[in-house]
C-alpha cells in the first residue's frame, strides 16, 4: 500500500445513518416490549392478542428497515475508510451489532424466537449507543500490522461467534428466570407481571435446547477465531501464541464455553449450571471487548481510542 | 467423555446399562491401595473432573492478564517492581509474573492432560469395537424406547413388505443395519464418537506440539542499521531466548544485510497525517557458505522465510551518523548511533559514549527530531515522523563513563551521576544543535562533533519453532472433530414384526430433541404405514 484516500464527509453521513438506525431500533425495542406486555396480559382475549401481534409485526418491519439502514451505515464507513470497516472498536461495534441483528433475523426463519426481539434490539441499541458516543474515531488508514487478509477472516468470525453467543446467553437468561424458585413464587407485583411475560415464552426444555444450539455454533466459531488469531499472530507478532492479554481472554472464554459443552452432558451440571456458564461466558466476551480493549496493556490494542 | 455419564434425560434413553454410580465405591469399606488408585483414576478421568479443571484453568488464567508477565512484557514487570517493590515480591512468590509457567497453572493443565488421556485411550478401543460390530440388538420391549410407534399391518406378506421398505429407507439414510427374520435393526452416526475422539486426541496433539516445539525453538533479536550485516551465530544477537533443548549448532548458517529501510507515511488525509502506511526492510540474505545472495523485502505481516528460521520486522528508527574528533584531533567515534523513538512523530533519544577520547572521557545524551518544530514553550519537538527537517541536539557530560565498573553497560543509558555536564541544561553552555552536514566545537576542549548523515535501522526478530505446523495441523483436526461431533446424531432405529402389526422405535445416545420428528419422518418416507399385501418394489429401488 502506498497511499490511501479517506473520505471524512462520507464518514459523517455514515455516522448519521447509524444514528438513524439506532433511533429506529429504539422504537422497535419499545414496541416489542409493549407487545410482550400486552400479550402477557391478554389472557384469552382475542382482540388483545391480535393487537399484541400487530405491534410485534410493525416492530419487526421497523427492525428490518433499520437493519437495512444499519447495513448502509457499515458499508459507507467501509467506503469512507477504503477498507473493511472493523479495524477499531467503533467499527467493530457497529459492524458487530449489524451482524447480531442479521443473524437474529435470519434465525427467525429457522427458529421461532420472536420473543427475544426486545432483548436483541435493546442490546443492539446499547452497543450502538456506546459506539457512537464512547468509541467513535474518525476514519483512519490501517496500520501496517492490520494490513492483511486475516483481518477479514479473523474478525468476521469473531463477530459471528459473538452474535451466536449473545442469542444463546439471552435464551439461557430466560431459562434461568423460569427455573428460579423465588421468582416463580414471590407475590411482589413487579415480579408477577414479569412472570406473565415469561409465561408466553417457551418452556424450559425448549429454551435450554435453543440456547445450546446457538452456543454450540458460537463455540465452533470461537475455536476458529482463536486458531485464525494464532495464525495471524504468527505473521504479525512473530509467534503464534504469547499470552497477550487478548489471547488470554480469548482462551478463558474458550475454556468457559468448553466447560459449558461438557456441562450440558454431565449429570448435575446440565440445566441451570450450564445456563449460568452460558451467561458467564457472554459476560466474559463483553469484558474482553470492552475492559480488556480499553484498560489492559497488550499487543492487541486496536481500539483506536 | 460424552458417553461416560449421561445426563438426567440421557439416562432414560439408555435402558440396558444403568449409569455408573460411583458413590457405592466411595463408601465401600476396605478397598485397599489398588482400589484407591482405581478410584482416583476414575475420578480424574470423569467428565465432571474435566469440566471443573477446564473452569479452573479459565480462572487461573485471569491473573496473567492483570499483572505484567515476564515472557510477554518484561519491561512491565520491571516497572511494577520499581513502583511497588513490596507487593511485587509477594506476587512474585506466588509466581504471578510467570502465571503460565507457574507450578499451579502447570498442575491444572497436567491434570487436564492426564484426564484427557485417561478418557480418550479406553474409548478408542470401545469405539473401534462399535465401529466393527453389527447394529445393536432389538430391544425386547420396544415401547420403552424414547420414540416409538405401532400400527396395524394385517397379513404376514404386508408385514414383510413393510420391513423391506423400512430396510431400503434405512439403507438410503446410510444406516448400518442387520436384517432379521422378525424385522430390522439399524444404527448410524458413529462419526459423532469418531469426531469426539479426534477432537480430544488432537487437543493432546496441540499440547505436545506446543511443548516439544517450544523446547527446540529459539528466538533472537537484532537491531540492524542500513549497511550492516548480521551473521547467524549467538554472538551476533542483541538478545536471545533459547528453548529447553536448544543447541547452538542448529542455527542455520546464514547472513543478512539491511540494504535499505523505508517508510511511507500518510501525507494526504488530515485525520490520518503522519500515520505509517508501510514499512519496508530491503535485505540481502545468504544461506550457507556458498549460498548466493538473494534480495527480499521484509514487511510487517510478511516475514522472510529462510530454511530453519523466519525473520520478522518488529521495529524501526533513526540512526544519525556522528563523527567525533577528540581534543587531540584523533577520531574518537565514527558511525551510526541507534536512537529509540519516544513518540509517534519519532522524536528519538540516543546516547553516545566516547571512552577513548583524550584528554577526557565523555558522553552525550542526544535527541533527534526528524522534522524539528518549536512548541509554544520554546521546547523542541518533532512535527512529523519522516526526516523533513532533521535536527540533532546534544547534552554533553564530561568525566568517567564507568564502563570498567559495568555501571554504564546499557548502551541506551548514560549514568551521569559521577559526570559533569558541560553543554545544555544548567552547564552554562547551550546544548549543541546540529542539522545534517553541520559540526560544532565541544566545550571544555573535548573536541569537535560532526553530524554527517542519517541512516535508518530495523529491529529484527529471528525465530525458529519446529512445532508450529504440527500445532496448526492438530488445531485444525480438533476443529474438524468438534464439528463432526456436534453435528452428528448417533441414532438407532428398530422395525419389528409383531402380532397383527409392526412396531417402530428409535433411540439416541445423547440429548436429541428431534428424535420423535425423525421417526415420524422415517415412517412417512419409508411408506410403511397402511401397507397392503402387494409389495411395492419401486420403494426399494
Ligand atoms: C492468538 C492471537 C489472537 C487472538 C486469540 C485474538 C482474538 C480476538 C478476538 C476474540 C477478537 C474479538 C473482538 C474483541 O474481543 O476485541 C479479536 C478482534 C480483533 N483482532 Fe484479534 N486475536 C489474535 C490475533 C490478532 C492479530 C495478530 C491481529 C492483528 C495484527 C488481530 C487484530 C484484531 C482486530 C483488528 C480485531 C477487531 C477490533 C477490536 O477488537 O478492537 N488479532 N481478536
Amino acid at each position: 500500500m502506498t497511499s490511501v484516500v479517506l473520505n471524512p464527509e462520507l464518514d459523517a453521513i455514515s455516522r448519521l445513518i447509524v444514528l438513524g438506525a439506532m433511533t429506529l431500533y429504539s422504537i422497535a425495542f419499545v414496541m416489542f416490549s409493549v407487545s410482550l406486555a400486552r400479550a402477557a396480559n391478554a389472557g384469552k382475549d382475542k382482540t388483545q392478542i391480535a393487537r399484541a401481534a400487530l405491534f410485534e409485526r410493525i416492530a419487526l418491519i421497523i427492525t428490518v428497515v433499520s437493519v437495512v439502514a444499519h447495513g448502509a451505515g457499515v458499508l459507507t464507513r467501509g467506503i469512507a475508510a477504503a477498507r473493511v470497516p472493523w479495524a477499531n472498536m467503533y467499527e467493530f461495534s457497529v459492524t458487530g451489532s449489524f451482524v447480531v441483528m442479521s443473524i437474529y433475523l435470519l434465525s427467525l426463519i429457522f427458529r421461532p424466537i420472536k420473543y427475544l426481539a426486545a432483548f436483541v434490539t435493546g442490546f443492539v441499541v446499547l452497543i450502538l449507543g456506546s459506539a457512537t458516543t464512547l468509541f467513535y474515531v474518525e476514519v483512519r488508514s490501517l496500520m501496517p500490522a492490520l494490513q492483511n487478509y486475516w483481518l477479514l477472516i479473523h474478525v468476521t468470525v469473531a463477530i459471528l461467534a459473538t452474535a451466536f453467543f449473545m442469542i444463546g446467553a439471552a435464551l439461557a437468561f430466560i431459562y434461568l428466570m423460569r427455573e428460579w424458585e423465588w421468582f416463580n413464587k414471590t407475590k411482589s407485583p413487579l415480579v408477577v407481571s414479569a412472570r406473565k411475560v415469561l409465561a408466553i415464552m417457551p418452556k424450559s426444555d425448549k429454551l435450554e435446547r435453543q440456547s445450546y444450539q446457538f452456543n454450540i455454533i458460537g463455540l465452533i466459531l470461537w475455536t476458529f477465531t482463536l486458531i485464525a488469531g494464532a495464525i495471524w499472530a504468527d505473521k504479525a507478532w512473530h509467534r503464534f501464541w504469547g499470552w497477550d492479554t487478548k489471547e488470554v481472554w480469548t482462551f478463558i472464554i474458550w475454556c468457559i464455553y468448553m466447560g459449558y459443552g461438557h456441562a450440558t452432558v454431565t449429570r448435575g451440571w446440565d440445566g441451570k449450571r450450564a445456563a449460568w456458564l452460558s451467561m458467564i461466558g457472554f459476560v466474559a466476551i463483553l469484558f474482553n471487548f470492552t475492559i480488556v480493549n480499553l484498560y489492559f496493556k497488550g499487543l492487541h490494542v486496536y481500539s483506536g481510542l | 467423555m460424552a458417553l461416560r455419564q449421561q445426563s438426567k434425560k440421557g439416562t432414560r434413553q439408555k435402558p440396558k446399562r444403568a449409569p455408573r454410580d460411583y458413590s457405592a465405591e466411595v463408601t465401600s469399606a476396605d478397598i485397599g491401595a489398588l482400589g484407591w488408585a482405581r478410584w482416583i483414576w476414575r475420578q480424574l478421568t470423569s467428565m465432571r473432573t474435566a469440566l471443573i479443571l477446564l473452569l479452573l484453568m479459565a480462572v487461573a488464567s485471569v491473573p496473567g492478564s492483570l499483572y505484567p508477565q515476564r515472557t510477554a512484557d518484561p519491561n512491565g514487570v520491571t516497572q511494577f517492581f520499581q513502583a511497588n517493590p513490596q507487593l511485587a515480591q509477594t506476587l512474585d512468590r506466588f509466581q504471578l509474573f510467570d502465571v503460565y509457567s507457574s507450578a499451579w497453572f502447570s498442575a491444572i493443565y497436567i491434570l487436564l492432560f492426564i484426564s484427557l488421556v485417561g478418557c480418550v485411550l479406553p474409548r478408542i478401543g470401545v469405539h473401534w469395537g462399535e465401529l466393527t460390530a453389527p447394529a445393536p440388538l432389538m430391544p425386547r420391549n420396544m415401547s420403552r424406547m424414547p420414540a416409538y410407534a405401532k400400527f396395524t399391518v394385517a397379513t404376514p406378506a404386508a408385514q414383510k413388505t413393510a420391513v423391506d421398505r423400512a430396510t431400503a429407507q434405512l439403507k438410503r439414510e446410510r444406516y448400518r443395519l442387520v436384517r432379521e427374520a422378525n424385522g430390522v435393526r439399524a444404527e448410524k452416526g458413529y462419526l459423532r464418537e469418531t469426531g469426539n475422539l479426534l477432537f480430544h486426541a488432537s487437543l493432546l496433539g496441540v499440547l505436545l506440539a506446543v511443548g516439544i516445539g517450544g523446547a527446540f525453538s529459539y528466538s533472537g533479536q537484532r537491531v540492524l542499521v542500513e549497511g550492516e550485516t548480521f551473521v547467524n551465530n549467538l554472538a551476533d544477537f542483541d538478545s536471545f531466548t533459547p528453548g529447553l533443548f536448544f543447541n547452538a549448532d542448529r542455527l542455520t548458517p546464514m547472513s543478512l544485510s539491511l540494504t535499505n529501510f523505508s517508510t511511507t507515511y500518510d501525507l494526504n488525509n488530515p485525520s490520518n497525517r503522519g500515520i505509517p502506511i508501510d514499512f519496508r526492510a530491503q535485505v540481502v540474505s545468504r544461506v550457507g557458505a556458498e549460498g548466493l545472495p538473494k534480495s527480499s523485502v521484509i514487511r510487517v505481516n510478511e516475514p522472510l522465510e529462510l530454511p530453519g528460521s523466519k525473520v520478522y520486522l518488529t521495529g524501526n528508527g533513526y540512526a544519525p551518523v556522528v563523527t567525533i574528533f577528540d581534543g587531540k584531533g584523533n577520531v574518537a567515534f565514527d558511525g551510526p548511533v541507534v536512537f529509540l523513538p519516544q513518540d509517534s512523530n519519532m522524536t528519538s533519544l540516543g546516547v553516545i559514549k566516547v571512552p577513548d577520547a583524550s584528554p577526557s572521557q565523555f558522553g552525550i545524551q542526544a535527541f533527534f527530531y526528524p522534522t524539528a518544530a518549536k512548541l509554544k514553550s520554546g521546547a523542541l519537538t518533532s512535527a512529523f515522523p519522516a526526516a523533513g527537517d532533521p535536527l540533532l541536539t546534544m547534552f554533553v557530560y564530561k568525566g568517567n563513563l564507568g564502563l570498567d565498573s559495568g555501571l554504564n553497560s546499557n548502551v541506551f543509558q548514560l549514568n551521569v551521576h559521577a559526570m559533569k555536564q558541560v553543554a545544555g541544561g544548567k552547564s552554562g553552555n547551550k546544548a549543541i544543535e546540529l542539522a545534517p552536514g553541520q559540526s560544532a566545537k565541544l566545550p571544555d576542549g573535548l573536541g569537535r562533533v560532526y553530524f554527517t548523515g542519517i541512516k535508518r535501522y530495523a529491529s529484527l526478530d529471528i525465530t525458529y519453532n519446529p512445532g508450529e505446523l504440527y500445532v496448526l495441523a492438530f488445531a485444525i483436526l480438533a476443529m474438524v472433530g468438534l464439528v463432526m461431533m456436534l453435528f452428528t446424531k448417533r441414532r438407532r432405529v428398530w422395525v419389528k414384526i409383531v402380532e397383527g402389526g409392526i412396531e417402530v422405535a428409535a433411540l439416541s445416545k445423547h440429548k436429541d430433541s428431534n428424535l420423535d420428528r425423525m421417526l415420524e419422518h422415517f415412517i412417512k418416507s419409508a411408506k410403511i404405514k397402511n401397507v397392503t399385501a402387494k409389495p411395492a418394489k419401486k420403494a426399494t429401488k
